[in-house]
């Protein structure tokens, strides 16, 4: 096609940021982290899949601080994505447009996650506890 | 030229007489998105619950967790639902921000690919270690 110097849409950098802006691009960009997340999923199943040392290496990779720290983020990406995509869902069926119930469904996404997340870790770490 | 149209149609007349139109088709991408969003809701809480209640497991642990016919049956349709709902999304992004056509095509064919064979790699491990091999 042409490149032709016709007048744009206004794009992003002329908008004041809002918070429901960050969560809008955190979407997407908890979703590009949880793809590349997926990796580790397959490489820990398919090490248990191919043997006791290969899980046992894929164990000693995932528990060592690094891949604790992987481990935390993707969880805390995974929970954000899980409820910034029910919020998505219920625009989809129409609901929750207003300004303020938007405003209100941003925050209850972060706090929510944040909340799931903690009690996930503490569940993992009181089972292994227990294990 | 008349002056009273009450309705411009869209379509050409020609698409009109042969009845030419929407293939119903448009919404496929959008709808297959929703669908794994909605199987993935409960598909990823089990998942996290899963993984917290095996924390610490170990080789005999995990492979006789997954092995149960419900929890291989789950993980199968996680990694298929989850597989397919991130390609869906990744192609999305390659659309929004990958200007060139052939980098485009390229970077498409490689998360479409990889997607695939990343979940049919999980899928055949949960196989193997439910069938015990």
């Amino acid at each position: 096609m042409a490149k032709t110097a016709r007048p744009l849409s206004p794009h992003i950098s002329i908008y004041s940021w809002k918070f429901t802006m960050l969560l809008s691009i955190l979407h997407r960009a908890t979703g590009i982290a949880l793809a590349a997340g997926t990796l580790l999923l397959v490489y820990w199943l398919s090490a248990a899949a191919s043997g006791a040392a290969a899980f046992a290496d894929a164990q000693g990779l995932i528990g060592s601080w690094f891949g604790l720290l992987v481990l935390f983020g993707f969880s805390y990406a995974l929970f954000f994505h899980l409820c910034n995509g029910i919020r998505h869902l219920f625009w989809d069926a129409g609901y929750g447009f207003d300004l303020g119930t938007a405003w209100a469904s941003a925050l209850a996404t972060v706090f929510v996650s944040a909340a799931l997340t903690v009690i996930a870790w503490l569940a993992g770490i009181s089972f292994m506890g227990g294990l | 030229m008349s002056t009273a149209k009450k309705s411009a149609p869209m379509r050409s007349a020609l698409g009109r007489v042969r009845h030419l139109g929407s293939a119903k088709e448009g919404v496929q991408h959008w709808w297959a998105q929703r669908l794994t969003a909605l199987a993935l809701v409960p598909l990823t809480l089990w998942f996290v619950a899963s993984i917290a209640w095996l924390a610490g497991a170990d080789h005999a642990g995990f492979t006789g967790w997954v092995a149960r016919p419900h929890n291989a049956l789950l993980m199968i349709l996680l990694l298929g639902a989850g597989f397919h709902h991130a390609q869906l999304g990744l192609q999305v992004v390659i659309e929004d921000y990958v200007h060139g056509e052939g980098a485009k095509l390229a970077a498409l064919i490689v998360v479409k690919f990889a997607a695939l064979l990343l979940a049919l790699a999980g899928i055949f491990a949960v196989l193997k270690i439910a069938f015990g091999a």
